[in-house]
């Protein structure tokens, strides 16, 4: 294999001398060396792309508020919400519907989760991206009993993840800002009312925030439908988050 | 050898000498709750031996006048006093919901932790707390989330009234849209120590009930707000 390859370019080199010889004089035959750099270009092997996965598990934390099917979802930077920004129609949907498909569409990958999360249920949900390791993971899940409360996690970064790496969080519950936090029979789409989802109106801050907490009617908003087995605290998820491959 | 050794030296020279030194420092501190305003917040830097505040211990009277009615005047007497850096905009409007304040101070040599205090409206002794957290000396972005505390100093009646130390109610600075006519939500405060706040009850009337606050607009879950630092 070696000696092919050193023969090689000698035989080049000869095959660009001849006609030099040739032409350039008919008496004294000179013995004409023309350097010949040969690149040999030996076609890159095709690279195999490598997965990166991830095993995300969401446990609910509360007592009476189902979530969402849970949007994992791995994106090069920013952030899919910040809190004094303005909601985007795809959180919108998922904090006021519980609807994920927008969220999920945004990312390079993602995964959702199978089907909501009952009160101490969890769900391991695995999201697998080929070649990059440095993404950020967004993690996202309405509790279905408010008019537009999510929780998750915001923008993890994964950049310093090794394969086996283990992070595990505690999240609070934001508020979208899109939807007034009325209570009211009709506006709640999980099973303590069974009203609307997604409403294209916006009719709270208009910005995310930190959710004050649902009141209920045991608690004094008489027009509420909401019970005291609603309320919730910070934290409401436990997200462990694990590189498998 | 000899220029990594000396570099070793200068490092070993520079990592003992730093705690005390001088540090560039950015704070930034954003309201994220969805209802409550802040007053003009005081972040002061000082050294670990002294403290604005204590939980489980009286407040001064220096936090009840801030906790009460938002004043940072003695705040800044003491501060001035045991030499502290002082970031603090005494004159600004209050922080609304999910905005954000930043400065940036040069700590003196042994200032060496860092205390936050700001009323929260409405409330009666209602403040964000921060106390004495210690400043990295290493350069770097670090983020801190404050729960509201409580100063003890005075009972959580939520009406409308007064933000002078010692006097009942509420201050009701005109941003806020406060009710009226609450019969009044409690007439004692248990804990007269410094307390983790255990939030507004709030009714859903502006006319009458017990509360002048709003329950579905003025409640809150800890945390209440995000302080981002940076070192230089």
């Amino acid at each position: 294999m070696l000696n092919q390859f050193k023969n090689k370019p000698i035989r080049i080199a000869l095959l660009l001398a001849l006609p030099l010889a040739i032409s350039a004089c008919s008496d004294d035959i000179r013995e004409v060396e023309v350097p010949v750099e040969v690149i040999v270009e030996v076609p890159a092997p095709e690279p195999v792309p490598v997965d990166i996965s991830y095993e995300i598990t969401v446990t609910n934390l509360t007592n009476s508020q189902p979530l969402s099917p849970v949007a994992a979802v791995l994106h090069a930077d920013g952030n899919l919400f910040s809190i004094g920004d303005v909601a985007s129609v795809e959180l919108e949907k998922m904090a006021e519907g519980g609807m994920n498909d927008g969220l999920l569409a945004l990312g390079m990958a993602s995964t959702s989760g199978a089907a909501p999360i009952g009160p101490g249920g969890n769900e391991t949900i695995t999201v697998t991206v080929q070649d990059v390791t440095d993404a950020k993971l967004s993690v996202l899940t309405m509790l279905v009993n408010t008019n537009d409360g999510f929780s998750g996690l915001n923008a993890l970064d994964l950049s310093t993840f090794e394969i086996g790496d283990t992070w595990t969080g505690l999240a609070g519950v934001y508020d979208a800002g899109t939807e007034v936090n009325s209570e009211a029979a009709g506006t709640i789409p999980g099973p303590a009312d069974g009203g609307e989802g997604f409403s294209a109106t916006r009719t709270d801050t208009g910005y995310v925030s930190m959710h004050p907490g649902v009141v209920t009617n045991d608690d004094g908003l008489s027009s509420s439908v909401l019970t005291v087995q609603h309320k919730f605290d910070n934290p409401a998820l436990r997200i462990v988050v694990t590189r498998t491959e | 050898m000899k220029k990594l050794q000396q570099f070793c030296a200068a490092t070993a020279l520079a990592v003992t000498a730093l705690p005390t030194l001088a540090a560039d420092v950015t704070v930034e501190i954003q309201n994220i709750t969805q209802g409550l305003h802040f007053t003009p917040i005081a972040a002061v830097a000082h050294t670990p031996d002294t403290s604005l505040f204590e939980v489980g211990e009286m407040a001064s009277a220096e936090i009840q006048e801030m906790a009460e009615g938002g004043s940072l005047a003695g705040i800044t007497t003491v501060a001035t006093s045991i030499g502290a850096d002082m970031l603090a905009e005494p004159t600004a409007g209050p922080l609304a919901p999910t905005e954000k304040v930043a400065g940036t101070f040069m700590t003196t040599d042994g200032n060496s932790v860092l205390s936050i205090v700001a009323m929260i409206l409405p409330s009666n002794d209602g403040f964000i707390g921060l106390d004495n957290w210690e400043i990295p000396t290493e350069v770097g972005t670090y983020t801190i989330y404050l729960n509201a505390y409580d100063a003890g100093t005075e009972a959580n009646d939520e009406l409308v009234g007064s933000g002078m130390p010692g006097m009942p109610g509420m201050p009701a600075p005109p941003f806020l849209t406060l009710g009226t006519g609450g019969s009044g939500v409690a007439t004692t405060e248990a804990n007269a120590t410094v307390h983790i706040h255990p939030g507004n009850i709030g009714d859903d009337s502006l006319t009458d009930g017990a509360s002048d606050v709003t329950n579905s607009i003025h409640r809150w879950l800890n945390p209440v707000a995000k302080v981002t630092v940076t070192v230089n």
